[in-house]
């Protein structure tokens, strides 16, 4: 406050030149340092402290609170998960979940980019804000009614299904009535059904996102293209896709990263952490961690493993972007 | 034709997009016996606020209900907006209106902690918890979003504070005001726009969040909505009806202020991607 009070031209007068500069200088390291503090508690020292816990043998909260000693097992954690035939099963469900739905997500996403482009203007708002809803919605909620909709008795799923006539449903699927029908039972329907989830309430920031770039690129050029007789397939990959290159880059990248560690839509479909024959890396962790008997160290060992992972990808996409930077 | 194969797609993505929201509200307004008939009613044809009802007055356990959870969410939420805002407007400021030795390393810093993936922050994040004596309480969470918020809102927000016209400020100082009279009477002000919509950014951060809620709160009353949600229903033979009005409940505000904010998060993730 005795900066209001304060004549400004009595403190003008008190402040030597030199002086003056030195609190200028000082300032915006003053105003950051409230957010240095914040990120660096909360996001830096949780990721060394993670790499840290991964090499003790960490197996009750009593540890954690330092009322009991930490004893320190080195690399065993890791020898202990690469070691299990079940990592393999994570390490599999987890790239190949992550795979498709970034496929899918991406195709789906910039198919519906190019639609809004191509719609009337009534039509690509009406379609947008639709699109906008699903992307809105919360994971939480959106699984919730995904779950319902696949509701073994009065889904909408399993009405349709039984809906089909019986000759049909029999010879297709072996089967006519779906009435309690396990739709989340085996692992390969699991994750299906939570790639549509995932795939529903990821492609919506795609389809702006690119719709946001194709608005950047010049109309005249996909004119000219056309004009010149190009069919709409060789004007995307010849025109559309090398402008709008660094977006696609960052799109997957960022897909790739949330894809990884879906753990919300997870959690909610399969009803907890029991469900081990569809886990994937990061519920992997976290039901080693928290369910008891818990294992902390064991836990952080899986979390360090998908943080590497992940510091992969990125670190692939920063050296393609690199690249491109050196030969354009 | 080909302008009806194209408003036909169009309507075949909307119906997908836009439906299950569409079948959440629905579900919540129709009466029990019309939720489990075997044939599904498009729209609710006896349409009931009965769900609406049993989920705001009656108790999900012995003397609590939906809707202290609800407030535990918002008490997190609104903190954590307040919070995060302030510390973030600060460091907006830093970066946009000076020029630093470390100003570059700090936005390099705050692109890359973003990548972090929290969900690999969980364990750690458990011990400072127990360690600070904040396990099972509110402030937990509070803390916890603050942190997972803040790269994004200073991220965001710095490019509305480049957007005030330095020269407003350089005539306010002119004019003789201090450096705390310029940033509350003119930059605030002109912010208040950009702090809005980082704030709503932030809120939906904190209201959405399940697995630290789920893992920093054991006692049941200090439960989030989320926590709660995925607790009580989703269990077997579950009661739709009120699953999906207390889901309504808990989308309505967050698709609300999305709807506001989401101009502004496309251009604030994809900065930078589109060249000049």
């Amino acid at each position: 406050m005795s900066l209001l009070t304060n004549a400004p031209e009595a403190a003008a007068a008190r402040e030597t030149p030199a002086r003056r500069r030195r609190r200028v200088d000082r300032l915006p390291y003053l105003l950051l340092l409230p957010a240095l503090v914040i990120i660096g508690v909360l996001l830096l020292w949780p990721l060394g402290q993670v790499v840290v816990m991964s090499f003790y043998r960490l197996n009750s909260v009593r540890q954690l609170r330092g009322d009991r000693e930490w004893p320190w097992v080195g690399l065993g954690n890791y020898a202990d998960i690469l070691s299990d035939p079940f990592f393999l099963t994570v390490l599999r469900n987890t790239v190949l979940f992550a795979a498709a739905n970034v496929l899918l997500t991406m195709v789906l996403g910039t198919l519906v980019g190019l639609l809004l482009n191509r719609l009337g203007r009534k039509m690509a708002t009406f379609v947008a804000s639709c699109v906008m809803l699903a992307w809105a919605t919360p994971a939480l909620t959106g699984t919730i009614v995904w779950k319902w909709i696949f509701d073994d008795t009065s889904g909408l799923v399993t009405w349709l299904f039984n809906a089909l006539p019986d000759g049909l449903s029999n010879s297709l699927f072996g089967r006519s009535d779906w009435t309690g029908y396990g739709w989340f039972n085996s692992p390969l329907l699991f994750f299906a059904i939570l790639t549509l989830v995932v795939v529903w309430h990821s492609f919506p920031f795609i389809a702006v996102s690119v719709l946001a770039g194709l608005k950047s690129v010049p109309s005249e050029l996909h004119e000219a293209a056309r004009v010149d007789g190009a069919g709409p397939w060789r004007v995307f990959w010849r025109i559309t896709f090398p402008l709008l290159r660094p977006v696609f880059g960052i799109l997957i990248v960022l897909s790739t990263i949330w894809d990884f560690k879906v753990f919300t839509q997870q959690f909610v479909l399969a009803g907890g952490t029991q469900d081990r024959p569809t886990f994937m890396l990061s519920i992997y962790s976290y039901a080693e961690a928290f369910s008891p008997p818990p294992k902390y160290g064991l836990g952080s060992a899986i979390a360090v493993i998908l943080t590497l992972i992940l510091l992969v990808v990125t670190g692939f996409y920063v050296r393609m972007v690199l690249r491109q930077e050196d030969e354009s | 034709m080909k302008k009806v194969a194209l408003n036909g797609a169009g309507l075949l993505v909307a119906l997908f997009a836009a439906f299950p929201v569409y079948w959440m509200i629905s579900t919540s307004l129709k009466p029990s016996r019309e939720i489990f008939s075997s044939t599904p009613q498009p729209v609710p044809t006896h349409p009931t606020l009965e769900h609406y009802r049993e989920i705001l007055t009656g108790n999900l356990i012995p003397g609590v209900s939906f809707v202290d959870f609800f407030l535990n969410s918002a008490l997190v939420a609104v903190s954590t907006v307040v919070l995060s805002g302030l510390v973030a407007l600060l460091a907006a400021t830093a970066v946009a209106r000076f020029r630093f030795k470390l100003r570059t390393s700090f936005l390099i810093m705050l692109l890359v902690v973003q990548m972090i993936p929290l969900e690999a922050l969980v364990i750690p994040l458990f011990l400072m918890i127990q360690r600070l004596g904040l396990y099972n309480t509110l402030p937990s969470l509070i803390l916890t979003y603050l942190g997972f918020s803040l790269p994004f809102a200073v991220w965001m927000l710095r490019g509305f504070v480049a957007a005030v016209p330095k020269e407003l400020e350089e005539a306010a100082a002119i004019d003789g005001a201090s450096r705390a009279q310029i940033f509350r009477r003119i930059l605030f002000p002109l912010v208040a726009p950009g702090l809005v919509a980082t704030s709503i950014f932030s809120f939906i951060t904190a209201w959405n969040e399940l697995i630290f809620a789920l893992t920093f709160i054991n006692d049941q009353s200090r439960y989030t909505l989320p926590v709660a949600m995925t607790f009580f229903f989703g269990r077997d033979d579950t009661n739709w009806g009120p699953v999906m009005a207390a889901s309504t409940l808990f989308t309505l505000p967050v698709i609300i202020f999305f709807l506001l904010v989401q101009r502004r998060m496309v251009s604030g993730l994809v900065a930078g991607a589109v060249k000049g």
